[in-house]
């Protein structure tokens, strides 16, 4: 099912607004995370999806169909909250059966699909248990399931892996993202983890302060981000990020300048302060890149693949990913380089990137929405 | 080598000296409850003498029972004569005051239960208000209202009549109840009621299949107290109720005491274990519901 939503509004102590204008489309079938902080709205969103919050104003379609006035029960949606809310006087079956009783299922067939839900996730040797005496992963499942048992049209997520410890989370990523190929369903996951949110989804709209800053797939929220609150929430290790000075179309930054290609950047009337963004798999050692700098090695931490190299220049502070074979040592002087290319520049005072493509971009989806 | 010998020969020295040490870690225990049970003496020294005295002919001075008999029992089965006058039945007693105990239950329970869930989920203008001055309802003694009651039971066509008792009772129960079961409320999450009516239920449905089930001893907890209040009801009754037809337990063992030179101790005894007889009964078979409450003040998830 397409959801679209349309200058939502939502407050909820008519001073500022938790969610401002917002507009989303989620096409059929596809798997959008919401991605931001916490207190940035995403939370109100769902549930306003979901029809336990009322929109102020502005407009919920799902296929097209208004449902602002819809109530939960009616909309055909399943969920999975963060703190998994499961029945605790039910057992497992009991609480997997539940969405179905309320469709008044008969019993016997009733059984057998909660049955099939319970597999689905892999539950079915624990279903005459309590919630209470689940571990968290296995009561994470059999909200999954819950929320999978009628066939919902949409799946909404609510942070449901936060509470696993990260071997779990992994596990239930895979799950997740199989049951998501499996059954097809629309799905919505609310999350702060931007690893999470990009292993997963489609699209990630990232959100802040009750606005989507950015919607794209994640390799558009990686490679070009459109804002310098995306840049820096998405990647691990986050961008490097240095202050500069763009002159004409000359940017300064690191004690060195270089020239900008103005097809491919938007230059400065005058003097413009800007932040100057480098993904640490960029860097490398040596002078192979078209900007050098030396700098002082301060921390290297070992990832296996690879180590993670921190190194100070001057003032400012750098991470780059080096062959772990690499012989490095702490405190000595090391000379780093990159591409011009492989830069983000971002208006100090705006936070927009100032890479042509990205604005024609967002231009042309504004023009479409 | 050396190292590894030494914790066991720790451990030996430890077990040798663990008669000693087992008594000083019991001592604190033995003051305690030395202490308890030197200060809670009156109190079940009264109720051994309640027990023997019900079954005594006499009390050589005062507490010493003399010959065995069934005599002060003897109310079980016909009208005592006390003072020149007959008693009531003590099964008319008995069923009267079970009346009022189970229904006033019932009643606090229905009422406060409701009432609990809107002070803790529903916004309504006054909410803050109405949860401050509940409490104040509460805290009025019902001997400052006897008089205005008498006049509203009065003009209400109730006076002595077990259901006006009720009414008043209950009245005065309900701002406790509430404020109780609304704390049980408090602790149901909203994310279960959320997933309740996303699986397809009314928010009244959520609430009698979800909800109230989760505050189970919560309820039970209320249904008991409410249940021995009720039970324990003096003033209000025996202010409000004259007939012998309308007469509850509290009140027919005032009657016994009533006038003080004619008091027949052994068939006061008798009748006061009578009375007690279902409020142990009472906490024997809730028990394991009532320590549910103390120790989590309801079963979380």
């Amino acid at each position: 099912m397409k959801i679209e939503l349309k200058n939502l509004c939502k407050s909820f102590n008519k001073k500022t607004n938790a969610i401002d204008r917002m507009n989303l489309t989620v096409e059929d079938g596809e798997f959008v995370a919401l991605l931001g902080p916490s207190g940035c709205g995403k939370s109100t969103t769902m549930l306003m999806i979901a029809g336990i919050y009322k929109p102020d104003s502005g407009e919920i379609r799902f296929d097209g169909q208004l449902v602002n006035d819809w109530e939960p029960k009616d909309r055909n949606i399943g969920m999975v909250f963060q703190s998994y809310a499961l029945y605790p006087h039910m057992t497992v079956l009991e609480n997997i059966a539940f969405p179905l009783k309320q469709q008044k299922v008969p019993k016997k067939e009733r059984m057998e699909r909660a049955k099939q839900a319970a597999e689905m996730v892999r539950l079915g040797h624990v279903l005459d248990r309590k919630p209470d005496e689940l571990s968290g992963g296995q009561q994470q499942r059999v909200a999954l399931a819950r929320a999978i048992v009628k066939k919902p049209k949409v799946l909404l997520l609510d942070e449901p892996m936060s509470n696993l410890d990260a071997r779990l989370k992994i596990e239930m990523r895979e799950e997740l993202s199989r049951l998501h190929k499996e059954l097809g369903i629309t799905t919505i996951l609310v999350t702060h983890d931007q690893e999470e949110a990009m292993m997963l989804a489609d699209r990630i709209a990232v959100m802040k302060d009750g606005k989507i800053i950015q919607y794209g797939t994640p390799m558009d929220l990686y490679h070009r981000p459109s804002d310098f609150f995306v840049a820096q929430f998405i990647g691990t290790p986050p961008m490097n990020v240095f202050r500069g000075k763009l002159i004409g179309n000359h940017l300064h930054f690191l004690n060195q300048s270089a020239e900008l290609n103005n097809e491919q950047w938007n230059t400065a009337q005058g003097e413009l302060d800007v932040y100057v963004g480098i993904r640490p798999h960029e860097v490398k050692l040596g002078k192979g890149g078209d900007i050098r700098a030396k700098g002082i090695v301060q921390m290297i931490e070992p990832v296996g693949h690879a180590q993670i190299i921190r190194v100070n220049i001057g003032d400012e502070q750098l991470r780059l990913f080096a062959e772990p074979t690499a012989a490095i040592e702490y405190e000595s002087e090391i000379t780093v380089s990159f591409h011009l290319s492989s830069l983000h520049l971002f208006d100090v005072r705006t936070g927009k990137s100032l890479r042509k493509e990205i604005m024609k971009e967002s231009q042309t989806e504004e023009m479409v929405g | 080598m050396e190292q590894w010998v030494r914790p066991e020969a720790a451990v030996t020295a430890s077990l040798t000296r663990r008669p000693v040490s087992k008594w000083k870690k019991r001592l604190p225990f033995f003051i305690a409850y030395g202490v308890l049970g030197i200060t809670t003496m009156p109190i079940i020294l009264m109720y051994i003498w309640l027990l023997l005295s019900s079954f005594a002919k006499q009390m050589k001075y005062g507490f010493i029972p003399v010959s065995f008999t069934l005599e002060n029992w003897k109310f079980l089965w016909t009208n005592v004569e006390h003072g020149g006058t007959t008693l009531p039945s003590i099964w008319t007693a008995t069923w009267n005051s079970f009346l009022f105990s189970i229904t006033l239950t019932m009643l606090e329970v229905l009422i406060g239960v409701m009432a609990g869930y809107a002070l803790s989920r529903i916004e309504f203008p006054g909410r803050q208000m109405l949860m401050k001055t509940t409490l104040i309802l509460h805290a009025f003694p019902s001997v400052a209202l006897l008089i205005a009651v008498y006049y509203i039971l009065n003009f209400l066509g109730l006076f002595d009549t077990l259901f006006g008792v009720l009414l008043v009772k209950t009245a005065l129960q309900i701002p406790m109840t509430a404020w109780i079961v609304k704390g049980f409320f408090d602790n149901v999450p909203w994310d279960v009621e959320w997933a309740g009516l996303i699986d397809g239920c009314s928010r009244l449905k959520v609430w009698l299949t979800i909800v109230l089930p989760m505050i189970k001893p919560g309820i039970a907890a209320v249904s008991i107290f409410s249940f021995l209040s009720g039970w324990s009801e003096f003033l209000l009754l025996y202010m409000f109720i004259v007939s012998d037809d309308n007469i509850t337990l509290a009140s027919y063992l005032q009657k016994l005491i009533s006038d003080p030179n004619l008091v027949d101790y052994g068939l006061l005894s008798a009748v006061s274990l009578f009375y007690m007889l279902p409020v142990i009964l009472f906490f024997i078979f809730t028990q394991k519901s009532l320590m549910e409450v103390s120790a989590g003040g309801g079963k979380g998830v």
